[in-house]
């Protein structure tokens, strides 16, 4: 008999108070009575709606249903058939607008929290079982992966259990991409994600870190070298700024340089060798994941007032309802249809302040969002010590200068199929090299999709 | 890990390492540069690349010891290995159609003017070299100057080695007494940087200069290398490392690249007492 409560169990949190405080997980995750007993809220529909909401497409109904009986290590091995990343996924997948936005028990009332379901099977897994995975029979083929984000691991987790020799090429000097380097601590601590790359290296997949593909070694090398196919994930890129006046000021940075000198490069420890502005005043310019995580980042360095400007409203905020929700209760301030014209400094080039607009909205634009105006004469100044900026990224580069026969759009992202195929033969690409910055499940997918390709690709050689 | 082959003391601050490091030494090109990190849990910092060997397969990078991590890494002996080393980074130096040059060095910068200047003279382009250190004690890589260069011209700001004076004293007497060049390829401290470019704004001459910002990743993600280049916003990582000289914003590379100073004062201070105390 499902368990028939029209909520979820509520997840376990540290208190906003004291986690402003600190750089541990904000979501503490489920114990093993709580998993079960919200696993059982899982009707086990036949046709399995929310399956077509998981880009990976994980059975959920069968881990829910094992999860329901205690049976954590099945229901782990129906994840992992699907997902290389279940840990990670079960904390940053927008599961609201994926899986659980198809869930039968939504329809009145709140669907099943199959990600927090998800997380505590994953979390339970690796911390109680020491069996490493099985290692498939070699099939004899190469596959070169070139970036260690969540695109390029699931690409090499399934590749490696279909049998490929895979080895995954990383320009920093740890793996995981915007998993370590973007993602913080408190949402996703890093021993995590380095038990996830440990099991797929466990798998065989080769991880070489330092190694800046189109300058160490170009996609023509990788072939010569041997490698049969090639997997493009190297993520998003460079940072954008605004183009304001102002922008170059010390105390000014991308989200990308703030969120990398705190999370790869462990600014917020006391025993870290690399410096982070610690400032009074803080202003994060954007919406997104990403501002939400620099916003709280901000905070927990020490800051005293911390606000997301935001040209938008309320309504088209593209951070997840989670992450806003969290960073209101930490005490963060949104200034929505907000809109910076100019930074501005002080006599040794330090911020001391923004100039903003307030904006009205309009029409909706391309996006289906309402356009954003600017109201004449509406100009004000807030005073800050510090401002990053969290406006999005645009695609790097350096592999497309570097490589024949790659064709990418007018944006600079890789051209693809819907199945990871790119202009190339035997290169392939997927994540946000391709669709410019989304999400991390979003990536893993088209990671899937194209291990899928490469297989195919491989095989009919072959033959 | 990247094993140290050779070690060498330049002068009393600045040190020498061949590396292991065969692919890099496979791709790498005069201008180009590396990202090291001297300990497992240390910062990233870029270093120039001095010279290659593709042979043997070493890269070889000349630094001051001015901070925390030039510290921890002059520690490293011959046999040690260094933890990271990235690259090549950045785009190489252009020196195609170029047939009479003007290299200016200042200080450690020479490490990187030499092998720009090696290229240009092995490519049979006449190179005059302009090195200029504070003092006699602090000369590095002269005879390698003087191989490479048509014409040296050495200055000290005491008079301890060659002629007293700065190194715009002498690019600008060579220029008034004739000589013409198709470019000046200037490298040192910023502020040597931009006073050589107001002296060659004023005979009309293209400068490139090589910049070397704060930077942590080194491929284009963070952007903290941003420098304003004929007031457009660039990344030095990915755009450069070299610019022309008459579009940079100096002033404000200079304030940017103080930006970190009382961290990485502190830093210096703690981790000379760590050594201290080994």
């Amino acid at each position: 008999m499902p368990n028939m409560s029209p909520v979820k169990n509520p997840m376990p949190h540290q208190a906003a108070d004291e986690r402003k405080n600190n750089f541990r997980e904000v979501a503490l995750g489920y114990t093993a009575e709580i998993a079960k007993d919200e696993a059982r809220r899982c009707l086990n529909c036949k046709n399995k709606p929310c399956v077509k909401g998981c880009p990976v497409h994980i059975d959920i109904p069968s881990f829910l249903c094992r999860a329901a009986e205690g049976d954590f290590d099945g229901a782990y091995a129906v994840i992992a058939a699907s997902s290389s990343l279940p840990a990670v996924c079960g904390r940053v997948c927008p599961q609201e607008s994926q899986c659980e936005a198809f869930c039968t028990r939504g329809i009145k009332g709140e669907a099943v929290a199959i990600g927090r379901v998800e997380r505590f099977v994953a979390d339970r897994h690796s911390e109680s079982s020491a069996a490493a995975p099985a290692r498939p029979e070699p099939n004899g083929h190469r596959v070169a992966i070139v970036g260690s984000g969540p695109a390029g691991l699931t690409c090499a987790g399934d590749l490696a259990k279909l049998g490929y020799e895979v080895s995954v090429f990383e320009a920093l000097h740890v793996a995981g991409g915007v998993l370590v380097y973007g993602i913080p601590e408190f949402r996703l601590p890093k021993d995590i994600v380095r038990r996830e790359i440990a099991s797929l290296e466990a798998l065989g997949v080769k991880i070489m870190t330092d190694s800046v593909i189109g300058r160490l070694l170009s996609i023509d090398e990788l072939f010569a070298d041997g490698f049969e196919a090639v997997f493009i994930g190297t993520g998003a890129g460079l940072p954008r700024f605004m183009g304001i006046p102002g922008e170059n000021l010390n105390g000014v940075s991308s989200a990308n340089e703030f969120l990398t000198r705190i999370n790869l490069m462990k600014a917020y420890r006391e025993d870290s060798s690399t410096p982070v502005q610690r400032a009074g005043r803080v202003a994060v310019v954007g919406g997104g994941n990403v501002a939400m995580d620099a916003a709280r980042c901000a905070l927990r360095l020490g800051a005293k007032e911390v606000s997301i400007v935001y040209r938008r409203g309320e309504e088209e905020l593209p951070a997840r309802a989670e992450e806003i929700a969290h960073a209101r209760e930490e005490g963060i301030v949104f200034r929505l249809l907000t809109n910076p014209v100019e930074i501005l400094g002080n006599e040794r080039g330090e911020v001391v302040g923004m100039r903003c607009v307030k904006m009205g909205l309009g029409e909706p634009d391309a996006s289906g969002r309402r356009k954003p105006i600017q109201i004449d004469g509406s100009d004000f100044e807030i005073p800050l010590d510090s401002v990053i900026m969290a406006i999005g990224t645009s695609p790097n580069p350096l592999i497309k200068n570097t490589t024949s026969g790659l064709d990418t759009t007018k944006f600079g992202g890789i051209v693809t199929d819907d199945s990871g195929v790119t202009t190339r033969p035997g290169v392939f690409a997927g994540g946000d090299a391709v669709t410019g910055a989304a999400t991390v499940i979003l990536a893993m997918g088209a990671g899937k999709t194209a291990a899928k390709s490469i297989d195919e690709y491989i095989r009919s050689k072959a033959d | 890990m990247y094993k140290i082959l050779e070690k060498e003391s330049l002068n009393p601050t600045v040190t020498k390492m061949v590396v292991e490091a065969p692919l890099i030494a496979a791709h790498a090109e005069p201008g180009q540069f590396i990202i090291l990190r001297a300990a497992p849990d240390g910062e990233r910092i870029p270093l120039t690349i001095a010279d290659y060997d593709r042979e043997r397969g070493t890269v070889t990078i000349i630094f001051q010891i001015v901070g925390a991590t030039t510290m921890v890494l002059n520690s490293l002996n011959a046999g040690d290995c260094i933890p990271d080393f990235t690259g090549p980074l950045g785009r190489p130096t252009q020196t195609e159609g170029l047939r009479r040059v003007a290299v200016v060095g200042g200080g450690v910068g020479c490490a990187i003017a030499y092998p720009v200047a090696k290229k240009l003279s092995k490519g049979g382009c006449t190179v005059h070299s302009i090195v200029g250190f504070r003092s006699k004690d602090l000369v590095i890589l002269e005879k390698e100057f003087e191989s490479a260069s048509a014409v040296m011209k050495k200055m000290s700001d005491d008079g301890s080695w060659g002629e007293k004076g700065l190194v715009t004293d002498a690019l600008r007497a060579l220029i008034e007494s004739g000589e013409q060049y198709d470019e000046v390829i200037a490298i040192g401290p910023l502020i040597m940087m931009k006073f050589v470019c107001a002296l060659t704004r004023e005979f009309g001459i293209h400068t490139v200069v090589s910049m070397n910002p704060i930077m942590i990743d080194g491929t284009g993600m963070c952007g903290g290398c941003r420098l304003s280049v004929g007031g457009k916003t660039v990344f030095a990582c990915v755009d450069g490392p070299e610019f022309d000289g008459h579009q940079v914003d100096f002033d404000e590379a200079m304030r940017r690249g103080a930006m970190y100073r009382p961290a990485e004062a502190a830093a210096r201070e703690k981790t000379c007492q760590l050594l201290a105390g080994k």
